[in-house]
């Protein structure tokens, strides 16, 4: 399998704080993904290393054959982004907010227009298509977050803890919509807390702690070579009961 | 950041004027601060210092021509008839040029001229019964044709006087030999104390574009949408032409706003199209200096809470020396003005507003040049910092 995201010995430290520490990993076009780890393990730094919304300290990162620090313009193009916090403009209907975020890829109004109502019907957000975000609920604050990231088609998506705060219903709509994603080809990381959901949805997970890779592999490879039923037994092996802090 | 191309693109950049265009409108905050606390100034200072407001009492300037004739007492009954009504005080003028210098700049509302005769002509109301036989003369009225009160109130008040003087209070519709010629209008060039401050007011306005570009800023980097705008391929400089853009569009929509309600509530424009046009442009200019002291309050902010508060240092000084608030100050504060951009937009806006000046006038370029100058060094100042330091804070 081609690799659509490459990752060599990647380190991003905050003053003296290393939060990524010399991660290296690959990840094969048309993969799902899973980055797993407790909190403050370096996945959303990684992401956002990923994204280009962070430069690293050192190592080299290629996202759909472009240098993440060089050729960052290429590499927005080809990105589609769902933050961790629901990152939406209040004052915009939930129809104008996705609709800003196709014209920032430059989409032409025809297709927009097409993607418009797929994504918002993918998404279960036709019914308030004309309500102002500032007034919607949680809910479907974190399925219109997903939407603006994905209103351009992206050929490599992040999604970055995308079903935390939503209902069963809302969730699974987020999976069917991953999976359908991942049928078209598309390569999806996601990161999540959820290991039942990693364990469901992605192809392969890597499991990272205190910034290094510790894992990675399938979810049935994991649990073979540790010898336990579930990953999230494998998680809680890997990276111990302790509770941590945010990132 | 390395690798991001500099092209700009135009869709991207009209959907990001766009949005703010709709934070404007939509968010009442920045609805009050943008459009109704401006209006609301405007109306208050033209209702407070403007003419609107109202006058307690009339000068009235009287050129007596009979004052030495043989019935010169008529002219005094008939002063006192004027003045007892309550509103109006004359002021005597020895030479009609005089009155007339007066009346043409504001400081008398109507020139009154009774003519040599007056007395005699009155005399001659009871002498002779016969209409034919009286003295005709004519009191001729000049009025301030800017003054409503002067135009709408003075004739029908120095007609009545003018009959209790003949006639006394017997009323009859019989005709009298003193008649009041037709009253003529005289273009007035009294300012109110408002009108001195109107172009200040406008500048006031634009300077508060400083609290809503920082709040908006720093707002939108709380709620991670500036990092989430960044994963787009939108660079820097679309976002902050877009900013730039919808924050001149904003001072346009305010300063035509502010100007309609200036003149509503009794500011007097001297300046013809093109100086109107110039006006605008200078706030225009001046809307991207307050873009600039907008993203420097951002940068030093780490919330919107302490922008708000921030912002001040930017607006208090531009506020008090560079307005109408600085004409209050001693002179050797004022001097200070000289120091912040909107003392230039006052001064200009002033000279084309108020005395009417060219827009092509040495003062209005040399205005202009000062705020365009100041304005391209605050916004690069401005968007450097917030690029390099206030992005993510």
């Amino acid at each position: 399998m081609q690799a659509s995201i490459s990752i060599d010995k990647l380190t991003k430290k905050y003053g003296d704080v290393i939060a990524v520490d010399g991660l290296s990993l690959e990840v094969g076009e048309g993969e799902l993904f899973g980055l797993l780890g407790p909190n403050g393990a370096g996945k959303t730094t990684t992401i956002n290393v990923l994204c280009g919304i962070l430069e690293p300290t050192s190592g080299h990162v290629n996202v759909g054959g472009h240098d993440v620090v060089k050729e960052l313009s290429d590499v927005k193009e080809a990105i589609g982004v769902c933050p961790q916090d629901t990152a939406v403009y209040p004052f915009l209907t939930i129809k104008e907010n996705i609709e800003l975020f196709g014209k920032m890829h430059a989409m032409p109004s025809d297709k927009l227009e097409q993607n418009l109502e797929y994504v918002m019907g993918k998404m279960r957000l036709l019914e308030w298509a004309n309500k102002r975000a500032g007034t919607c609920s949680g809910g479907i604050k974190r399925r219109l977050n997903m939407a603006m990231g994905l209103i351009h088609d992206p050929e490599i998506v992040f999604l970055d803890e995308p079903t935390v705060g939503m209902d069963v219903q809302a969730r699974h709509a987020v999976w069917d919509f991953t999976k359908e994603l991942k049928t078209r080809n598309k390569t999806v990381v996601l990161t999540t807390h959820y290991i039942e959901e990693a364990e469901q949805l992605c192809d392969r997970v890597a499991i990272i702690d205190h910034g290094k890779l510790i894992a990675l592999g399938t979810p049935a490879q994991l649990e073979s070579k540790s010898k336990e039923k579930h990953l999230e037994d494998v998680f809680l092996k890997l990276t111990g009961s302790d509770v941590r802090g945010e990132e | 950041m390395l690798g991001v191309k500099n092209s700009m693109n135009l869709t991207r950049i009209m959907a990001l004027v766009n949005k703010d265009i709709k934070k404007t409108v939509r968010e009442p905050a920045a609805l009050f601060l943008t459009l109704l606390f401006p209006v609301m100034l405007m109306l208050f200072f033209g209702l407070a210092f403007g003419r609107a407001g109202g006058e307690s009492t009339y000068q009235v300037g009287v050129v007596n021509l009979d004052a030495g004739g043989p019935q010169s007492r008529w002219s005094g009954y008939f002063l006192g008839n004027l003045t007892s009504v309550g509103v109006i005080r004359t002021v005597e003028y020895a030479a009609n040029e005089t009155a007339q210098a007066d009346l043409s700049q504001g400081n008398v509302q109507a020139v009154l001229i009774i003519p040599s005769g007056f007395g005699q002509s009155c005399s001659s109301f009871w002498t002779a019964a016969d209409p034919s036989l009286w003295v005709r003369a004519s009191v001729q009225l000049y009025l301030d044709s800017g003054s409503m009160f002067a135009t709408q109130a003075i004739p029908p008040i120095v007609q009545q006087a003018l009959e209790a003087t003949i006639r006394g209070p017997q009323r009859t519709t019989a005709q009298l030999p003193v008649e009041l010629a037709s009253p003529s209008l005289v273009a007035s060039a009294k300012l109110t104390a408002f009108d001195y401050m109107a172009p200040g007011v406008f500048a006031f306005a634009t300077i508060f574009l400083v609290l809503i570009v920082s709040s908006s800023f720093t707002v939108e980097r709380e709620e991670g949408l500036l990092r989430r705008i960044n994963t787009t391929p939108a660079t820097p400089s679309e976002f902050m032409t877009a900013a730039s853009i919808a924050n001149m569009i904003s001072a346009l929509a305010q300063g035509l706003l502010l100007f309609v309600m200036s003149l509503v509530v009794g500011f007097h424009s001297s300046a013809g199209l093109t100086g109107t046009v110039m006006a605008f442009a200078i706030l225009m200019v001046f809307s991207l200096c307050n873009v600039g002291f907008g993203l420097i309050t951002a940068t030093l902010s780490k919330s919107s809470g302490a922008a708000n508060g921030i912002s001040f240092i930017f607006v208090i000084p531009q506020m008090f020396f560079g307005t109408f608030v600085g004409a209050a100050l001693p002179p050797d504060i004022q001097v200070l003005g000289r120091l912040v951009p909107s003392y230039y937009v006052t001064d200009a806006l002033t000279s084309l507003l108020l005395r009417g000046a060219p827009w092509t006038g040495p003062t209005i370029l040399l205005d202009l040049a000062v705020v365009s100058a100041y304005s391209v060094i605050v916004l690069i100042l401005g968007v450097l910092l917030f690029r390099k330091y206030g992005k993510s804070q």
